[in-house]
């Protein structure tokens, strides 16, 4: 939790209740595994644990979870509505409770797949008061907050990757105000995550994308 | 540093002597230099969210829906029925207040928006107290906005140097920051003086340290919805015996980090876990494997 609060961290934020950490955390972790996949979702299965699992409808856990998939923000009124319109919208959706013990009381997962086939798994949890962290991307641990303009750099681990892309940044004059690297292993695939006070403008982003071996998603600050 | 930035109670006190300002007015500047926007912008700001509390109200007491959790959605209605009749032995307002605060978070447990004041397990204490007052005292909007933003610099003392959240901090950061919020801003709406407010929202807060969040099956409903009315009736009545002269013997600066020593003393059970309090009665109980029942049947486990 940040410490420089503003009145509206207190008196709001305005979001569809019943639980700031089992709603509207909920629906924004659903909303950065979206982002962060950067496809049209059409195939989920959400897997609950802790706390998620275990009160899932009675804090509309189950819609804002779908919700968030379909694009739906915590303070959307639709969100109420939310597993009608992934029928109407095409999105399927299987719940799965996990009884599995994690140190995060609320986690999920999402296996995501959409109609080009493509597939990935994004973990993330609920920290409280509507905050959240995604915790993994398929198989890299790693911690982004989306509290930032982020940049996801998905490249293999060699050297001058991240030169490559500072450099960027640098040219354009970007002020980075954090950058981590998770990687799997030596040589194989990692994760740069930039976050920026800045937009960062989708040139930039389209330049880097036509870097050999790199995928890049870029997320304009969530919440 | 910015020039309106406060911390504390000290800070407050400080700068509204210095620059000659009410807590709202302090509130108002501050959170116009830190937006880096005219005071005109955040007061739109709060007039929106006053908007949305209001609706609430209106919704709440008009609707005997069931929570989503199924364990409330009768009592707002029941309330301000009861009310009508003026009869009740808190008075008018008390009665009213109540009513409104088990409106806000009636609808916020049948998932309608809200705003978290400072959570959403706690929303129904602010705007519960000041609908009421409006209503009796004939307030303007303007007015109630000014106290919105006196509420929320009582809350921004009590998060940056305690807590808000029942899961760190138990019932007392929630319903104990609410009620000493609206406690401050009841005592600005009725003429008190920025000393009577602070004094207003210490007594408040002091009152409910170590009040547990012991949620029903985890859900924000049961004992929460009805805790709020708890918040609703110190915050009333420590504003009154601000107005009345009376003061915090200890000051709010050293309420707030004596809730935050009682939020970590507070054993795990008792925040948020849903393994304490009523949450671990019988009845809870049954309750609990009756909704997770209902979690398996719906997704077909």
């Amino acid at each position: 939790m940040h410490s420089n609060f503003g009145v509206f961290d207190i008196v709001g934020p305005i979001i569809i209740g019943p639980s700031s950490s089992h709603t509207a955390g909920a629906c924004r972790l659903a909303n950065a595994a979206r982002a962060i996949f950067n496809r049209p979702v059409t195939d989920a299965v959400i897997h609950v644990y802790g706390s998620f699992a275990a009160t899932l409808c009675g804090h509309g856990t189950d819609k804002a979870l779908v919700g968030g998939l379909l694009g739906l923000l915590p303070d959307d009124e639709q969100l109420t509505h939310a597993l009608n319109t992934a029928k109407q919208n095409g999105l399927s959706y299987q719940f799965v409770l996990e009884e599995e013990t994690v140190s995060d009381a609320n986690l999920v997962k999402f296996d995501m797949r959409s109609t080009d086939g493509a597939s990935m798994s994004v973990s993330g949890a609920s920290i409280g008061g509507g905050n959240i962290v995604v915790k993994r991307i398929n198989n890299t641990d790693l911690e982004i907050s989306l509290q930032y303009n982020t940049m996801i750099v998905d490249h293999l681990d060699k050297p001058g990757a991240v030169l490559s892309v500072a450099k960027i940044l640098a040219d354009k004059r970007i002020n980075i105000a954090s950058m981590n690297i998770y990687r799997q292993g030596k040589h194989g695939r990692a994760y740069m995550i930039i976050e920026t006070d800045q937009t960062i403008e989708p040139e930039i982003v389209e330049i880097i994308r036509h870097f050999e071996d790199m995928h890049v998603i870029y997320i304009p600050q969530l919440y | 540093m910015l020039k309106y930035q406060y911390k504390s109670q000290i800070d407050i006190e400080e700068i509204t002597k210095q620059e000659a300002l009410s807590i709202s007015a302090l509130a108002v500047r501050h959170e116009a230099e830190r937006q880096e926007v005219d005071e005109s912008v955040v007061v739109q700001q709060m007039k929106t969210t006053l908007e949305v509390m209001k609706t609430n109200i209106k919704a709440g007491i008009a609707s005997t829906k069931p929570s989503i959790g199924g364990l409330i959605g009768q009592n707002a209605a029941k309330m301000y029925a009861y009310a009508d009749k003026g009869n009740a032995l808190g008075g008018d307002v008390l009665c009213r207040a109540t009513a409104y605060a088990l409106a806000v978070t009636e609808e916020n447990a049948r998932m309608k928006r809200i705003v978290a004041c400072p959570t959403a397990g706690a929303c129904g204490v602010v705007p519960g107290c000041l609908g009421a007052v409006q209503e009796q005292r004939h307030l303007s909007d303007e007015v109630v906005i000014g106290a919105l933003f006196n509420a929320s610099a009582i809350g921004i003392v009590i998060a940056n140097n305690a807590t808000i959240s029942g899961a760190e901090g138990g019932c007392q950061a929630e319903i104990g920051a609410a009620s000493a919020m609206a406690a401050s801003a009841l005592t600005e709406l009725a003429g008190g003086d920025v000393s009577a407010c602070l004094n207003a929202a210490a007594i408040a807060l002091k009152n409910v340290l170590g009040l547990v969040c012991d949620p029903v099956a985890g859900l924000v409903e049961v004992p929460c919805s009805k805790r709020n009315v708890m918040g609703v009736a110190n915050a009333i009545a420590a504003a009154d015996m601000a107005l009345a002269g009376i003061t915090s013997v200890i000051p709010l600066d050293e309420v707030v980090k004596a809730m935050k020593e009682v939020g970590r003393a507070l054993p795990f059970s008792l925040k948020e876990t849903a393994r304490g309090g009523v949450a671990a009665s019988n009845t809870a109980r049954e309750i609990h494997k009756q909704i997770k029942q209902n979690v398996a049947d719906t997704y077909d486990l």
